[in-house]
């Protein structure tokens, strides 16, 4: 094998590489915020919303759950476009990103929700609470730090994920690899940069995660329990 | 401009065939070397727990697609670029499926209560036969409802393939929306197809892990 | 003076199975009535229904003045006079022992945090944990977890309180913990239902006991006469506990 590897041709292109590694975690923290707030209304839907929304809910979920991203992300772009509406590639992207990871979301916090024994409800009934305040301090709370790993895990893979929107050339961190290879002709080292980039992403993410969780969920941190 | 037609159908359907192929390849694949890299993720040799570990954080913290080209580069350099793409789409699927896998059946293995070794270890058993004998037959059965659920990942994760300038399910109806520029009938056609192939895989996961709990109560 | 918690002639069902067969009874202000019987004799069922957590299907209940069996029950207003006290504890496992009393006072009454921080101390003092306001249930015993329980119902200050089996889960030692709060709290003048298997603690507290029988109040007789019953069937149920 003769082959020589040159990384020395991609040194020019580290802003652009830098320009890749932050849109890409912007896509990700919009999408991970949206996605979470939405799945866990459309799980709270599915739980405890009238039966015709518990249907379309658990429809929606499915459909999503069993079709692949790109796909969907596909039938964002051009479906926006065919509707004669002009859409940046990279709020298309968003938009592909949040209706996928509502879904996923939505079933790991419906989890959480069936996890919260009944008895809970009926201590916060008994106490006075309304069906708001016993669903947020009750329910939802305990719900979300049982199923916090779950959840950082779905969106560690959501920010992984995220470099298939570079196939509608959002100008996430694989589009920019794209393009910088095909300038450099050093594809193969381009490659090995932009996948080490990602996996120190997806190790900052999960830190950073975990620092959240340790911040919100005081018991966990008081109690020493691995989250 | 030509419109969604039947003939485009068929051209689907025949792609729709490539992904359950492609999806066969990485499921038999990651298997194989998943199974070996769950076994060493729980071995007592250090070295191979560290390697092992370090090899599914590899895979786990890389997308999917940047594993796929670098298969496609790589392959090229070592001079097998005139293999068929279906070659180079099957190798980075099963990396990709191996490190889940591995992982997935990991936690199945140690799943089973550390009891359980000893009460063998006792009985006099070899680790491997402690292995094979004790523990996998009911690892195994915990793991069949994940195993499942993940064949679903394998089949939509295909659809990456097209990088590497393999045709199949999500390539096809890409190269018929650029010639119809239908997007709302191809992909949907496209979603539905898929749907029709994970579906029945996610609803036959949920069935097994619901025979389990209540096998367990 | 009119009875703080009135029931006439309830009955309820689960599917087949009649649990409350026509149970009426009174109980006074400042009253501690205990309710025995086998289990399945409906005793923890009248309870439940008491704060309209069981649905009846005839006769009626009237707690401090709501009617608990008509169409315009405003449960909330009902959950403000009336305490209960779980067997399971059903401490809120994500909030310490302080923030489990706060959560109420502050999201029902609207009492500022301040000044609930000061309520739940003041009632971790009467259960005698004042030294466990930061502790998670899973880091308190049984019978401290229970105290915390009947601490927070105190907090919300309720005119009548419910204890459901609350030491039925315990062992001994942790028993009488509880139930010297519990004692405290009648002393106190708190109007209070308990459905209990200590008749011990029913001899020696309770104004009044109610013995349950398939579904009917079978006898009523002061606690300190429990050793003294008028029907066979409750000397043999006491017979057999002693």
């Amino acid at each position: 094998m003769t082959y020589q590897f040159e990384f020395s041709s991609l040194l020019p292109y580290w802003r652009e590489f830098l320009d890749g590694v932050w849109l890409t975690l912007q896509l990700s923290a919009i999408s991970t915020v949206l996605g979470f707030t939405g799945g866990a209304l459309c799980a709270i839907a599915r739980a405890d919303g009238p039966p015709w929304l518990k249907r379309v809910v658990g429809a929606y979920v499915e459909v999503i759950r069993n079709t692949p991203l790109l796909v969907q992300v596909f039938l964002v772009y051009f479906g926006i476009a065919v509707l004669g509406i002009r859409v940046d590639a990279n709020l298309a992207a968003v938009l592909a990103l949040v209706v996928n990871v509502v879904a996923y979301t939505c079933e790991i916090m419906r989890a959480g929700i069936e996890s919260v024994h009944k008895a809970q409800v009926e201590a916060a009934e008994c106490l006075g609470l309304n069906r708001r305040q016993t669903y947020w301090h009750v329910i939802l709370r305990p719900a979300i730090e049982r199923v916090y790993p779950a959840l950082v895990s779905q969106y560690v893979l959501l920010m992984l994920a995220s470099s298939i929107t570079s196939q509608i050339s959002a100008e996430e961190l694989t589009a920019v690899a794209n393009r910088i290879q095909s300038d450099t002709f050093r594809s193969f080292e381009t490659y090995i940069v932009v996948g080490l980039l990602y996996l120190a992403l997806s190790f900052v993410v999960r830190w950073a995660f975990w620092g959240f969780g340790m911040l919100v969920f005081t018991r966990r941190r008081k109690l020493g329990t691995a989250l | 401009m030509p419109s969604f037609g039947l003939g485009h159908l068929w051209f689907l359907l025949i792609a729709a065939g490539w992904t359950i192929a492609l999806s066969a390849i990485a499921f038999l694949g990651g298997g194989v070397l998943g199974f070996f890299i769950a076994l060493a993720r729980i071995s007592e040799s250090r070295l191979l727990r560290g390697l092992s570990g370090a090899y599914v954080q590899l895979v786990q913290g890389t997308p999917l697609l940047i594993l796929l080209f670098l298969i496609y580069f790589g392959l090229a350099i070592i001079g097998l670029d005139q293999l068929p793409a279906l070659i180079a789409a099957g190798a980075g699927l099963t990396i990709y499926s191996s490190g889940f896998l591995a992982e997935i059946w990991r936690g199945c293995l140690q799943s089973v209560p550390k009891t359980q070794w000893e009460a063998a270890e006792c009985l006099a058993m070899t680790r491997w036969q402690r292995l094979t004998r004790v523990i996998l037959p009911q690892a195994m059965r915990i793991a069949t409802a994940p195993t499942v659920g993940f064949l679903v990942q394998i089949v939509k994760n295909t659809s990456l393939a097209s990088v590497v300038g393999f045709v199949e399910l999500s390539q096809a109806g890409k190269l018929i929306n650029n010639s119809t520029f239908q997007p709302f009938a191809v992909f949907l056609t496209v979603a539905a197809l898929y749907f029709l192939i994970c579906y029945p895989l996610s609803a036959w996961s949920r069935g097994l892990e619901r025979r389990l709990n209540v096998g367990r109560r | 003076m009119s009875a703080v918690v009135k029931l006439t002639d309830v009955h309820k069902s689960f599917g087949p199975l009649k649990v409350l067969n026509g149970v009426s009874f009174e109980v006074g202000r400042g009253e501690v009535v205990a309710m025995i019987g086998q289990s399945g004799s409906g005793k923890s069922t009248a309870l439940r229904c008491i704060n309209a957590l069981e649905k009846i299907e005839q006769g009626s209940i009237e707690v401090c003045g709501h009617a608990i069996h008509g169409e315009k029950l405003d449960k909330r207003a009902l959950r403000l006079d009336v305490g209960i006290v779980f067997q399971s504890y059903n401490l809120f496992p994500h909030l310490t022992a302080e923030q489990n009393i706060m959560l109420a006072p502050t999201c029902v009454k609207g009492i500022g945090r301040r000044e609930a921080r000061e309520l739940a101390r003041d009632c971790l003092n009467r259960v005698g944990l004042a030294d466990k306001a930061g502790h998670y249930p899973e880091q308190l015993s049984g019978g401290q977890q229970q105290r915390v329980a009947i601490a927070r119902s105190l907090a919300m200050q309720p005119k009548v309180m419910l204890f459901d089996e609350v030491t039925s889960a315990l062992d001994p030692q942790l028993t009488g913990e509880v139930l010297r709060v519990m004692e405290d709290l009648a002393r106190g003048g708190m109007t209070m239902i308990l459905v209990t298997h200590e008749m011990g603690f029913a001899r020696k507290v309770a104004t009044h006991v109610i013995y349950m029988r398939q579904g009917k109040v079978w006898e009523v007789l002061p606690g300190h006469r429990l050793n003294d019953p008028d029907t066979p069937e409750l000397r043999e149920f006491i017979g057999s506990d002693l």
